[in-house]
């Protein structure tokens, strides 16, 4: 089933309490991840990586290169699982489809004037375009930040609803740019905004403004996507980007989503990491896992 | 030709009116020799309307502003001065010389002025804005412990009176007063002023009668919260303590013998009949320096 | 085609392992005397009792039971310490002895953790984040009140009253012994605190920390002892001051035996609070509230928001999300560093709770208990709620002091204030709103000593705790918590 636009009251959104938010992630933060539940939690997460280059100086080799990384994730170790997507942007999704190809790993590619959002309709959808058939699966784009801010909920619906149109059969990642917005209760309402404009999966941040994902933050988009699940039975996908470096904080943002969306969220249908030095840590911590020796950076390859 | 004397009736005070008692017993106290009048001897059904009258004024005398608290006492003392000489002359019939009597007319006046002016000042007194190491504000102040029985002193009937109610109707309480038993006159005439000045009815009611016979329903009544007794008895004392624990009353045992002593002006009567409520609640910590957004 | 249910799926298959606290590092003996004049002295009785891990029902140690003797010769001891040494000392020098109390504690934090969770079976994660840095703090803040009295209390010399009597509950027991140690000793009073009989191990542990940081003798004495020893303390002559911190009933008691003496009492007795969701609150935090304010500790807190409000515009989500969020909850093993909730105190306890879920029952409430499993040996009681309740329900009324929780729906605020505050008690409140003039109204109409405004279940050894009506009187913590130890 296809997610579409649905009707959404804009008077009113459900608030936040920030302090609250923090007691709750202190809660997750302190659960202790041991043996195996680390071991199936770090494959479980590599498994959720949209392995990411978004660069002015992107090259097609370098986009080369991050594709044959995230088939050959260490091929000194066996079965392991392969990352969920590349994420490039849109003039690299060509190259970046031709060398994924037969892999299983999907081609995202942000769009909609990434990462400001800073152009007219007609350009994101052209942008949009460009992606979907250069043969992208998934379209991350971003929301208009500024009309958000200027109260112009109706046209940050809007335009969601459009680009959402124009993925056709792609997937729509739509990044709120929450170091952009200030607070949790502005969070919340661009997340509702995003579900009810026909987002697959709502995402964080672009990578370049800072703060970019949080926990605190994920948890409330993660409970936007819990109340609309309430309401309609209909999944929403979550994707926090930017700043998730450690297996640590992998596990506990899977964590996260296990005690507040449970096992079906748990799947990299309905979650990712938008990271690019996250998927050699959890490599280092699954081969620490299995040999008990902890791991050097030197030994696994930088792409 | 001589003209008949109107006597006056001693009624007590209840819910802002000057009921007799429901029993229709009186008691003639004596002061050499000579009887003070037939009054009230007020029943445990006296008291219990008087607790419902004190209960019912409780919700809107505790949340007056302070600054109205304030204003009504002072008037309590403007009406008293306005009346002095009948109560010099119920304080000489009731044994004071003329000089006596002045000073405890005036010392009353001043002290009920002196705890008007605490109306608006004791919450800053005894609050706190306490630093908690969680990102909360925190703050205790105090709040009326509720209805509250007192025996008011035996002896300086007038100046006892208003230095135990003063205090205790400050911060928004609300009192049923046994009257001095020997020395009752000032205590229903003091009521008249305070039907005259603005103190909502219900606020302070005055019983005349016996210790003996109101001390287990004062103690006791569930629906009181507090107690204060002036005295040395110590059959009193520990019988109120013991009928007070059902409920949990607050018992605050005074002595006040001493009462024209400028210690029984002090903010610390007024708390004895405070409750500290202490309040929690996050602060947002975004733009902050460790900022958890 | 048949309409799926929305139902999310807790049972991920990605459970958590085992993390256990390690007991390795923990020193405790296999008897326990008491702790009088400095020195560890044998029962006068020669009479022992077990003190049990409620998680396994294995016994920890043996402890000695004081009687009326052994009382009498605690009480002599302080006196004794309270004359000679801890009276005469400047203010200032007592204040550093408290200090290296805090420190020690802190130092030991970890073994004083292990230890309260083996006794008394509560989660390792709470006795190690809540009770023990609590503890420590409690003594810290109170430390620094020991030499700047007379800036608490303006135009007032304070001083101290003499032996102060302590009685600590169950529930939080090194806690609830620093709330009693520390402002006796910074407002210096001399000590003869008993433990309860179910957890005395960490009080025993706190004597030890006590001897090490040179405290004179006998200005702390710490005896172990049932209901019998606790009142040989309270009827005894030369004790000045009682504090107590338990069930009302027992505080009633207390209250009697003392009209009529010179002792002082502060009462921390029981509760049961309201816990009130508005519709305009931020509703997963109000839930995150309401599981913080009835399952912490299971249950076994006299603040505990036990009977919960909630506006009955948003009352099918919010018991939705409740239900929810009790999924994740883990109960088992106090020690391991996952579980949220640990292990029921005491067999007796678990009696009493297990008695008001079928009286719950028995009044036509509906039960509702999460899924998770739970041990087989040890005492244990599930994360529970009632729902189809009312204001008549024992449930509603009493205390239960367990994981249990009673739901009511409310239309408006004046019907809400009346409900909460039809009650004996008033130890504690909590209020869900995003508005702000509607949470202050709320705040001052509670009659509750604690009143919890988008929180609840803070604690800070600044800020004063204690009640209104039957929840007792006196504060604990804070400058207000001073005053119960003084005279003037």
């Amino acid at each position: 089933m296809s997610k579409t636009k649905q009707k959404i009251d804009l008077s009113s959104f459900p608030t936040v309490d920030q302090v609250g938010i923090g007691d709750r992630i202190e809660r997750i933060t302190k659960r202790s991840i041991k043996k195996e539940t680390k071991v199936q939690g770090l494959k479980m997460a590599l498994n959720m990586v949209d392995l990411t280059t978004l660069e002015g100086a992107d090259t097609d080799k370098k986009v080369i290169q991050l594709c044959n990384k995230a088939q050959h994730l260490h091929d000194t170790y066996p079965d392991l699982p392969t990352v969920a997507a590349v994420c490039v942007y849109p003039n690299f999704v060509k190259t970046a489809k031709t060398n994924l190809q037969g892999s299983g790993i999907n081609v995202a590619s942000v769009a909609t004037a990434f990462p400001s959002g800073q152009s007219s309709l007609k350009i994101k959808l052209l942008d949009t375009k460009i992606a979907v058939d250069a043969g992208a699966e998934e379209v991350d784009m971003v929301i208009s930040r500024g009309k958000f801010h200027e109260g112009d909920y109706n046209f940050v619906y809007d335009e969601i609803a459009a680009i959402k149109e124009a993925c056709g059969n792609s997937r729509l990642k739509v990044i709120l740019e929450t170091g952009e917005l200030g607070t949790f209760d502005k969070v919340r309402k661009a997340s509702d905004i995003a579900i009810a404009a026909g987002a697959d999966f709502i995402k964080t941040s672009t990578g370049k403004i800072s703060p970019a994902a949080t926990l605190p933050v994920t948890l409330v988009m993660l409970e936007a996507i819990k109340d609309y699940y309430y309401k309609t039975g209909i999944q929403v996908g979550m994707k926090p980007a930017g700043g998730i470096s450690n297996s640590k904080l992998a596990l506990q943002y899977l964590l996260l989503v296990k005690e507040t969306l449970g096992k079906d969220w748990l799947t990299n249908k309905w979650f990712r990491f938008g990271a690019s030095s996250l998927a050699n840590d959890l490599l280092m911590q699954i081969v620490k896992q299995d040999t008990g020796i902890y791991q050097s950076k030197d030994y696994f390859s930088k792409d | 030709m001589s003209r008949l004397e109107v006597l006056k009736t001693y009624k007590i005070y209840i819910g802002g009116k000057f009921p007799r008692t429901e029993s229709g017993r009186f008691y003639t106290p004596k002061v050499g020799g000579k009887s003070l009048g037939n009054i009230c001897l007020s029943s445990r059904k006296d008291f219990k309307n008087a607790v419902v009258a004190a209960r019912s004024a409780f919700s809107k005398w505790s949340s007056a502003t302070a600054y109205n608290r304030s204003q009504v006492l002072y008037r309590i003392a403007e009406i008293l001065e306005g009346r002095k000489a009948q109560f010099v002359e119920e304080l000489t019939q009731q044994g004071s010389s003329k000089s006596q009597a002045n000073k405890e007319v005036e010392t009353s006046i001043d002290r009920i002025i002196y705890y008007a002016g605490w109306c608006d000042k004791y919450t800053q007194l005894f609050s706190a804005v306490n630093p908690v190491a969680t990102s909360h504000f925190n703050f205790t102040a105090p709040e009326p412990t509720g209805v509250v029985s007192v025996f008011a002193p035996e002896e300086n009937s007038l100046i006892g009176l208003v230095s135990t109610i003063a205090p205790v109707i400050a911060s928004g309480n609300t009192c049923v007063v046994l009257a001095s038993e020997k020395l009752p006159l000032c205590a229903i005439t003091f009521a008249e002023v305070i039907n005259a000045s603005d103190v909502p009815g219900g606020v302070i009611n005055i019983l005349t009668g016996k210790r003996s016979e109101l001390l287990e329903h004062m103690a006791s009544h569930m629906d009181v919260n507090a107690f204060l007794y002036t005295g040395n008895d110590k059959k009193e004392m520990l019988s109120i303590q013991e009928l007070a624990v059902e409920n949990l009353k607050r018992v605050r045992l005074k002595d006040f013998s001493n009462v024209y002593s400028l210690d029984h002006e002090t903010p610390y009567y007024i708390e004895d009949f405070l409750e500290m409520k202490t309040t929690w609640h996050p602060i947002e910590k975004i733009g902050a320096a460790g900022s958890g957004y | 085609m048949a309409k799926k249910t929305i139902k999310i799926n807790f049972d991920t298959g990605w459970d958590l392992a085992p993390a256990p606290e390690s007991t390795g590092h923990i020193q405790l003996n296999e008897q326990y005397n008491l702790f009088i004049g400095g020195k560890w002295v044998k029962p006068s009785s020669g009479n022992y009792f077990a003190t049990t891990n409620p998680a396994d029902e294995t016994t920890l140690a043996m402890v000695a039971e004081a009687n009326n003797k052994d009382v009498d010769k605690a009480v002599k001891a302080a006196r004794k310490a309270y004359d000679t040494v801890w009276s005469k000392m400047s203010a200032k020098e007592r204040g550093k002895y408290i200090y290296r109390i805090a420190r020690l504690i802190q130092e030991k934090a970890r073994e004083f953790a292990v230890i309260e969770s083996l006794d008394g079976g509560k989660p390792i994660r709470e006795s190690r984040d809540v009770d023990i840095p609590l503890a420590a703090a409690h003594f810290f803040y109170y430390a620094g009140w020991a030499d700047k009295l007379e800036y608490a209390f303006p135009n007032r010399k304070p001083q101290p009253l003499g032996v102060a009597g302590q009685i600590t509950p169950w529930n939080f027991p090194l806690l609830m012994a620093a709330w009693k140690i520390a402002p006796a000793l910074a407002t210096g009073n001399t000590i003869v605190l008993k433990p309860a009989e179910t957890t005395p191990l960490t009080a025993l542990k706190l004597a030890e920390a006590i001897q090490e940081a040179g405290l004179p003798d006998g200005v702390v004495n710490i005896i172990t002892g049932a209901g019998e020893t606790g009142a040989a303390i309270v009827n005894h002559n030369d004790v000045d001051k009682i504090a107590f911190t338990g069930s009302t009933g027992v505080g009633k008691i207390i209250q009697n035996a003392i009209a009529g003496t010179h002792k002082k009492a502060t009462l921390e007795l029981g509760g049961k609070a309201a816990n009130i969701i508005f519709e305009d609150a931020a509703l997963d935090q109000a839930v995150e509230g309401i599981i913080n304010g009835i399952y912490f500790n299971q249950g076994h807190v006299c603040c505990a928001g036990s009977r919960l409000f909630v506006q009955e515009s948003v009352y099918n989500i919010v018991l939705r999300k409740l239900k929810d969020r009790m999924e994740s909850l883990i109960v088992g093993n106090p020690l391991d560093k996952n579980t949220d909730i640990g292990a029921i105190n005491s067999k007796e306890q678990l009696q009493v709770i297990n008695k008001y879920l079928k009286i719950g029952e028995k009044e036509g409430a509906e039960m509702y208990q999460s899924n998770c499993s739970i041990p087989k040996k040890g005492y244990w009681c599930k994360p529970t709620l009632f729902t189809n309740v009312s204001q008549s329900n024992r449930i509603v009324q009493e205390e239960i002091f367990g994981p249990v929780l009673a739901i009511q729906t409310f239309r408006t605020v004046a019907e809400v204030i009346e409900k909460a505050n039809n009650t004996p008690f008033g130890l504690s409140a909590g209020v869900w709103t995003d508005k702000g003039s509607k949470l202050f109204n709320m705040t001052s109409q509670l009659n509750a000593g604690i009143i919890w405004g988008n929180t609840f279940n803070k604690f800070d050894p600044t800020s004063p705790f204690g009640g209104y009506k039957e929840s007792g009187f006196g504060r604990e913590g804070g400058l207000h918590g001073l005053k119960p130890y003084l005279k003037f």
